[in-house]
């Protein structure tokens, strides 16, 4: 049996580092983070960003962690843009000053997507476990919009910020950015170990869409609005399906097919320190398991949506029923859907205000992975 | 903090070129061109491209289609619909400034 040829990759998001300063209870980071004396080199970051763009990648995200936390940002920016990919900064902003705002405007960025607990000084510190960290985030703000970079900010909604909505739109304006990206918080990792403390109800998420509506509405503004697949009767396309457009390297070289697939245990990820980019995204096993439709079960495989949905998100099918192939519970046509709405259930009744906090070593403690 | 209900006004004495974070790209390893812009990018069609190329930031609408109504022998009534309706549009969009 022939098989097509995988697509290039169009994005890659380079996850430098885990270390940041704020503890969202919401990180996307896995729950074992790595540490620095584990971080590549900036000697592989180069060669990672001249292969990827030989492969076809157009955009790369500097993400993390904090990505500032990594002292030759400035150098992989630079190099990144000489090689023509356009260069997108995913930060807190806390580390963002005059100075460090010259050399990422000198190192040719193309764009940065700042990220906000809240529009509310306490909520954001309590979010962040960050003191104070609303006014460093304006102040960083202010400053890409003087350099004249384009500005995205990122908002992470969950049931204790969406009233205020109006809000964070209303900052949007008054900071001068492009875009919001009003993003519903995911539940992996960090996020689902706070699940009950997050998850708004269906009256909450109704009236998320409605704000959301009404600003779009005004014009002027992009807006991005990823909406909470526990709500859907249809299971995301989990990054526009398992290595078809997008690929993620971890701070020690690991490149994945998202940045939550290292949860999947089954797994082992080839790193950049051994093998090719290229050879692993097109080779590499664990790239190819979930490529495609042939590995699916039903109710997928007879399902007229399998390459639109291309059966949900493998993690979250790990993380809730602890088996990687099997459709995604978020899909009416599961047999576990009742899991997602008893998580449901359980997030209207509980007022918890507890969070883990997303540290290095938080759940050490543990020895089984979600 | 520039008001959306209204967009600058684009005319043929207009010099648009790419707002910092947006640009014209030919993607070699699909064989097709794109507009870069902020976490996405915009395929960009043969017509769009001939146009956008000729962006400079300096040289004004009315020479641009001039030159295209010369290079592909169209009349200019015709070019000029074309590159007004889109120059606006992206102008509306801020991916292009004036």
């Amino acid at each position: 049996m022939s098989t097509p040829r995988p697509p290039a990759p169009m994005s890659l998001l380079a996850e430098l580092t885990h270390r940041c300063p704020l503890s969202c209870p919401y990180c996307s980071n896995p729950l074992e983070l790595e540490r620095k004396a584990q971080e590549l080199e900036t000697q592989d970051w180069l060669r990672i960003l001249e292969e990827a763009a030989a492969m076809g990648v157009l955009q790369v995200h500097f993400s993390g962690g904090e990505p500032m936390a990594r002292p030759d940002l400035y150098t992989l920016i630079a190099h990144a843009h000489k090689l023509n990919l356009y260069t997108n900064l995913i930060t807190s902003g806390v580390l963002i000053t005059a100075q460090s705002m010259k050399q990422l405007d000198e190192s040719g960025l193309d764009h940065v997507q700042l990220s906000f607990q809240d529009t509310d000084h306490a909520e954001a510190d309590r979010l962040s476990d960050f003191p104070q960290v609303q006014p460093r985030k304006l102040e960083a703000a202010q400053l890409i919009r003087a350099a004249g970079i384009p500005l995205t900010l990122n908002f992470v909604l969950q049931k204790a910020n969406i009233s205020r909505i109006p809000a964070m739109f209303a900052l949007a304006r008054q900071l001068d950015a492009q875009r919001v990206e009003m993003a519903h918080t995911q539940y992996y990792g960090w996020a689902l170990k706070n699940r009950a403390a997050l998850l708004p109800s269906r009256a909450q998420l109704e009236e998320a869409a409605r704000y959301v509506a009404q600003e779009e509405a005004k014009g002027g503004l992009a807006i991005d609005y990823v909406t909470p697949d526990y709500y859907a009767d249809r299971p995301k396309p989990c990054m526009g399906g398992w290595g078809q457009r997008f690929l993620n390297i971890s701070p020690s070289g690991h490149v994945l097919p998202c940045h939550a697939a290292e949860t999947i245990p089954a797994l082992q990820f080839d790193s950049v320190r051994e093998r090719s980019l290229s050879d692993i995204w097109y080779h590499s096993r664990a790239f190819t398991l979930f490529r495609g439709t042939a590995w699916m079960p039903e109710p997928c495989a007879s399902c007229a949506r399998k390459e639109i949905d291309w059966g949900g998100c493998r993690c979250q099918a790990l993380a809730l029923l602890g088996d990687a192939t099997q459709t995604d519970p978020v899909c009416t046509l599961s047999p576990h859907r009742h899991l997602i709405d008893d998580a449901i259930a359980e997030a209207e009744k509980t007022d918890t205000q507890h969070f883990m906090y997303r540290r290095m070593g938080a759940t050490s403690l543990q020895k089984t992975r979600l | 903090m520039p008001n959306p209900a209204s967009p600058p006004i684009v005319t043929e004495d207009s010099c648009p070129g790419f707002s910092r974070g947006y640009r014209l790209q030919h993607d070699k390893v699909r064989e097709q061109w794109v507009i870069q812009a902020p976490e996405r990018a915009f395929l960009a069609d043969a017509i769009a491209v001939a146009i956008l190329q000729e962006l400079d930031g300096h040289t004004s609408i009315s020479t641009i289609i001039d030159r295209l109504a010369e290079r592909y022998q169209a009349p200019r009534a015709q070019i000029a619909a074309d590159v007004l309706t889109l120059l606006s549009d992206l102008t509306e969009k801020r991916i292009l400034r004036l």
